[in-house]
C-alpha cells in the first residue's frame, strides 16, 4: 500500500467523535471536483506540520447585485496546491430554525457538487449554511443555480449579518414569541441591509424565544430579542406532585435555587407556591419541571443591544433597553425602533465601531435620547456610584431651581 | 436571464414537518427520555421525538445526502440542525424511535448532547479556511470530543457544559460566554512587510484599528511601526492590513477560559475567564489542551452541586479554591490590565486559603 500523504490528519480519523478528516476524504474520493478536497487535505497536512495557516489575506470577490455573502479565500501555496488556489466561501441564508426538507437539501448538494468542492459547514456560527471552496469563475454560475432552487445569500462585511433564531414554537413549549416568523419577517424586510454593506461595521440580530437564550443572542448580537412574559407562571399542581414523587427534591433543587427566593414548598401537602410579583423570570424552575410550570400568557420580548465578541475594544453582553415589547406581526414597533437604532449608529459610528462600543463612547444617555426610550430601573444592574453626571443647562434654567 | 436577487431564504413553513405545522406554538411540555432523545408533547396530545446527533460541522455533500436518506426513512423527509452544529431527527411515530437509534448506531452516528452533557462545541475555521488563525479549529474539537465522548453520550455531569473554540481573538464563534472556551492566541507582535503596507494599506485606518495605540507612522519607510511593548497580539491591524501578519509557529497556541454562561437561569449571563494563558499547538491531537479541558470538567463534576454550572460552582467556592482544586498555576497573565481591569480586583480581605 502506498504511504499516506497525510499521516497527521489520518490520526484524526481515529476515535469515537465523527471526523471532519473523513468528510474531507469522502469529497476527495467521490466529489465531481475532487481535486479541491484533495488539495485541501494536502495543504492542511502542511499546516499541521508547519503549525501555521496557509491562506492569504482576503480578496474581494462576489456575485452580481450583491455587496456581501461571498468571502474570498486564496492559498498562499497555489503552485503546490492548485486545487485550493481559489477556494472561496458562500454564506447561504438558512431557513428559520434550520428546518429542511430532504428534497431542498439534496438540491443544494447537487448545485454545490457541480460548482464547488462539495464541502460545507452545517452551519457557520452566525447561522448561515457555509459552502466551503469554489473558484472565482464558478461564483456567478453557482449563485445562479442557488437562486434557481430558492437559496439566497447571507451577509458579510459591514452589513446586517444573517439573523438567526432558536427553534421556538416549532418545537419548544417555552417560546414566548414566534421566533421563526419574526426572523423570516425581519430577513425579508431588510434584504438590502443584508446584501449591501453600508453600515459602519457588522450588525447582528438574534432571536431567542425565552431567557434560556439557546442561540446566544445576548453575548453575540448587537440587537438581541429575548422572549419573556409579564404575568404569572402557570402551575399545574398535579404535575408538581408527580415530579416530587418521581425523584426531584423540590425544596433543594427548585425552591432553594430560585434566585429571588420567591417560591415555597409545602412537602406535607405537596403544594408549590410562587410569589409571582417577585419572580424575575430566570427560567430555572420551569427548566426543571416543564410539565408542571409554564411561562405566563401575556407574552412579548425584552429588547437588548450592544452584545459582541472582543474585537475591537473588548467583549460586551447586550444591555436591556426595552424590558417588554409586544411582538406580533407585522412587528411595526420593533422595526421602528431598529431603524432608529441603525440610523443613530450609522450617523455617529466610526469605521469598525459596533453598536455597543458606540454606546460606550457617547454614553447610554445619548443613545436613549436619540432613539426615544425613557429610563427605567430594569436597564441597570445598579445605579451609578460616581457623582460625574450631566444636566441640560437650559432645563436647569427653565425650571428655576 | 438576469439573476433575481433579494428573494430571501426558503420559507420556513415549507420546511416544517407536518406534526410541527399542526402543533406550531402549541407544545405543552417535554421530557428527556434518555441521553440524546427528547419527547415533546403538544396540547393536541401529539408526540414528537427528537434524536440529536453530533456532527463534525465540516461535512461533505455525501454526509448530507446520507442523513437525508435516514430522514426519508424515519422522519417523512424532514430534519433540522441546532444552534450548536448538531443534527436533529424529528420522529412523530414512537415506534420508529428505537429502530432509528439502532440504525444510527449501526451506521456509526453519535447520539447525545442533551441534558447534563457536553454538547457539540461551537467552533470556527482554523487552518482549514481562514487567514488569521493562531490554531486549527476542527482538529482540536475532534481531539477534545474524543476525550470527552462519554460526557456527550451520557448524563454524568452536574449540569450541562458548553465547550466552544475560536481560532483567533476575532472569536467568530463568540465563545466568550462558554463553560469552557478554547481560544487560539498569538504571542508575538506583527512582522511588518513595508512593501505590502505601502501597496495595500490605508495607514490612518490601520493606526486607528489598534486598541492600545501601539501603531505609529514610519515616515522614513512611508509605512508603519509597532511599539512592541504595547502590542497584545490582537490582530486588529492584520485584519485591516495584510502587511502586518502575526502568525508564528512558535508564538501561536491556545488559551483556556472557563465559567461563562448564556442563559439567565438562576444567575445572569457571564463571561468566561482566563485560567490558562497558553498551551502549545501540538497537532494532530493537542494532548496538552485535551488533558487541561478534561481536568477542568472532571474537577467541576466531582465538586459541584447538582444543577450548578461551571461558573456558578466557581463563584460559590471562590477562584482561589478553583486553582487549588484543578492544580492550575496562577500566572501574571490572569490578572486583567485592559480597560475594565479594576472591576476584577478584589476589594475585600475576605477570601480563602
Ligand atoms: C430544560 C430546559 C431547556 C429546554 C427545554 C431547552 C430547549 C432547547 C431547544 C429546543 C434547543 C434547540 C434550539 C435550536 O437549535 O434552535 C436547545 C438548544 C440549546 N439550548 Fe436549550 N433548552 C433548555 C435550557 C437551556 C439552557 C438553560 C441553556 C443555557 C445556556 C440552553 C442553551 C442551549 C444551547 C446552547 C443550545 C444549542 C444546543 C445544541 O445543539 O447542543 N438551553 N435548547
Ligand atoms: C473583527 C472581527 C472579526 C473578523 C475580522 C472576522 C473575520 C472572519 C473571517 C475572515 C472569516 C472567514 C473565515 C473563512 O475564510 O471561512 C470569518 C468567518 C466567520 N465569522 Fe468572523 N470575524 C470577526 C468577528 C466575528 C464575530 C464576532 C462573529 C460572531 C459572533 C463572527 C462570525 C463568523 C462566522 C459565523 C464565520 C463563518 C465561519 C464559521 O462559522 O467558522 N465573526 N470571520
Ligand atoms: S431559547 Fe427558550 S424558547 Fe428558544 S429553544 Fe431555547 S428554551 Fe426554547
Ligand atoms: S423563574 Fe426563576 S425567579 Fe421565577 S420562580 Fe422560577 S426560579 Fe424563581
Ligand atoms: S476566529 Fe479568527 S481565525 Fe477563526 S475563523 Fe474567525 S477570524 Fe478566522
Ligand atoms: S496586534 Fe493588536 S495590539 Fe498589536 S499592533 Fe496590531 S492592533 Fe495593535
Amino acid at each position: 500500500m502506498a504511504e499516506s500523504e497525510t499521516p497527521k490528519l489520518d490520526e484524526l480519523e481515529k476515535g469515537p467523535w465523527p471526523s471532519f478528516v473523513s468528510e474531507i476524504k469522502r469529497a476527495a474520493e467521490n466529489a465531481p471536483n475532487k481535486h479541491m478536497a484533495q488539495d485541501l487535505l494536502r495543504q492542511l497536512e502542511r499546516s499541521y506540520n508547519d503549525k501555521i495557516g496557509h491562506w492569504k489575506h482576503g480578496g474581494i470577490v462576489g456575485v452580481k447585485g450583491y455587496g456581501g455573502g461571498v468571502i474570498g479565500r486564496y492559498s498562499d501555496l497555489p503552485e503546490e496546491f492548485p486545487g485550493v488556489a481559489e477556494f472561496h466561501t458562500f454564506r447561504v441564508n438558512q431557513p428559520s430554525g434550520w428546518f429542511y426538507t430532504t428534497e431542498k437539501l439534496r438540491q443544494l448538494c447537487e448545485v454545490w457538487e457541480k460548482h464547488g468542492s462539495g464541502l460545507t459547514n452545517m452551519h457557520g456560527a452566525t447561522g448561515d449554511i457555509i459552502l466551503l471552496g469554489a473558484p472565482t469563475a464558478e461564483l456567478q454560475p453557482c449563485f445562479d443555480d442557488l437562486a434557481e432552487i430558492g437559496f439566497d445569500l447571507g451577509g458579510s462585511g459591514s452589513d446586517m449579518r444573517t439573523p438567526s433564531c432558536c427553534v421556538g414554537p416549532g418545537r419548544c413549549e417555552y417560546a414566548c414569541i414566534d421566533t421563526l416568523d419574526l426572523l423570516y419577517n425581519i430577513t425579508m424586510e431588510y434584504q438590502d441591509e443584508l446584501h449591501r454593506p453600508m453600515f459602519p461595521y457588522k450588525s447582528k440580530i438574534k432571536i431567542s424565544g425565552c431567557p434560556n437564550d439557546c442561540v446566544a443572542a445576548v453575548p453575540r448580537s448587537d440587537i438581541s430579542i429575548i422572549g419573556t412574559w409579564r404575568d404569572n407562571i402557570r402551575i399545574d399542581p398535579d404535575a408538581v406532585a408527580e415530579y416530587a414523587n418521581n425523584g426531584i427534591d423540590i425544596q433543594a433543587e427548585v425552591v432553594d435555587m430560585c434566585p429571588t427566593g420567591c417560591m415555597s414548598w409545602d412537602a406535607e401537602t405537596k403544594t408549590l407556591t410562587i410569589d409571582n410579583a417577585e419572580c424575575n423570570r430566570c427560567m430555572h424552575c420551569i427548566n426543571l419541571m416543564p410539565k408542571a410550570l409554564r411561562p405566563g400568557v401575556e407574552r412579548g420580548a425584552t429588547i437588548m443591544v450592544g452584545g459582541k465578541a472582543p474585537i475591537v475594544h473588548g467583549a460586551l453582553l447586550s444591555w436591556v433597553i426595552v424590558p417588554f415589547m409586544k411582538m406580533e406581526p407585522p412587528y411595526t414597533e420593533f422595526k421602528e425602533l431598529l431603524e432608529k437604532i441603525w440610523e443613530w449608529w450609522d450617523e455617529n459610528g466610526k469605521m469598525r465601531e459596533r453598536l455597543g462600543e458606540l454606546i460606550n463612547r457617547l454614553g447610554m444617555r445619548s443613545f436613549l435620547k436619540a432613539v426615544g426610550l425613557p429610563p427605567v430601573p430594569q436597564m441597570v444592574k445598579v445605579p451609578r456610584a460616581n457623582p460625574y453626571y450631566f444636566w441640560d443647562p437650559e432645563e436647569v434654567r427653565k425650571n428655576g431651581h | 436571464m438576469a439573476t433575481r436577487t433579494d428573494f430571501g431564504p426558503p420559507y420556513y413553513k415549507d420546511m416544517l414537518p407536518p406534526v410541527v405545522q399542526k402543533n406550531y406554538g402549541q407544545w405543552k411540555y417535554h421530557e428527556r427520555i434518555k441521553p440524546g432523545v427528547l419527547k415533546h408533547v403538544a396540547e393536541s396530545g401529539d408526540e414528537l421525538y427528537t434524536v440529536r446527533v453530533g456532527s463534525p460541522r465540516l461535512v461533505s455533500t455525501f454526509w448530507i445526502k446520507d442523513v437525508c436518506d435516514i430522514a426519508d426513512e424515519f422522519c417523512d423527509g424532514y430534519l433540522r440542525f441546532t444552534s450548536r452544529h448538531n443534527l436533529e431527527f424529528l420522529v412523530s411515530d414512537k415506534d420508529k424511535v428505537e429502530p432509528l437509534l439502532e440504525h444510527l448506531k449501526a451506521k456509526g452516528y453519535v447520539v447525545g448532547g442533551t441534558g447534563h452533557s457536553v454538547s457539540n462545541p461551537v467552533h470556527t475555521q482554523g487552518w482549514i479556511h481562514c487567514h488569521t488563525p493562531a490554531t486549527d479549529a476542527s482538529g482540536i474539537v475532534k481531539a477534545v470530543m474524543d476525550e470527552l465522548f462519554e460526557y456527550f453520550v451520557d448524563w454524568k455531569l452536574p449540569a450541562y457544559c458548553r465547550v466552544a473554540l475560536a481560532c483567533c481573538l476575532n472569536m467568530c464563534g463568540a465563545v466568550h460566554c462558554s463553560d469552557i472556551a478554547i481560544l487560539g492566541i498569538h504571542r508575538l507582535p506583527p512582522v511588518i512587510d513595508h512593501d505590502t503596507v505601502r501597496a495595500k494599506c490605508e495607514i490612518p485606518n490601520v493606526i486607528a484599528a489598534c486598541p492600545t495605540g501601539a501603531i505609529r507612522p514610519d515616515p522614513k519607510n512611508k509605512s508603519l511601526k509597532v511599539n512592541e511593548e504595547r502590542c497584545m497580539y490582537c490582530g486588529n491591524c492584520y485584519t485591516m492590513c495584510p502587511g502586518m501578519p502575526l502568525a508564528d509557529p512558535q508564538g501561536d497556541g491556545v488559551s483556556i477560559w472557563v465559567g461563562g454562561k448564556i442563559s439567565s437561569a438562576r444567575t445572569p449571563p457571564k463571561f468566561s475567564r482566563l485560567v490558562i494563558p497558553y498551551l502549545p499547538n501540538n497537532p494532530p491531537r493537542w494532548p496538552e489542551v485535551t488533558s487541561a479541558v478534561k481536568n477542568i470538567i472532571e474537577t467541576w463534576a466531582k465538586h459541584a452541586r447538582k444543577h450548578e454550572r461551571m461558573g456558578e460552582w466557581i463563584e460559590r467556592i471562590g477562584w482561589e479554591r478553583f486553582f487549588e482544586l484543578t492544580g492550575i498555576p496562577f500566572t501574571m497573565q490572569l490578572i486583567d490590565d485592559f480597560t475594565l481591569a479594576p472591576e476584577t480586583y478584589r476589594s475585600t480581605p475576605a477570601f480563602k486559603w
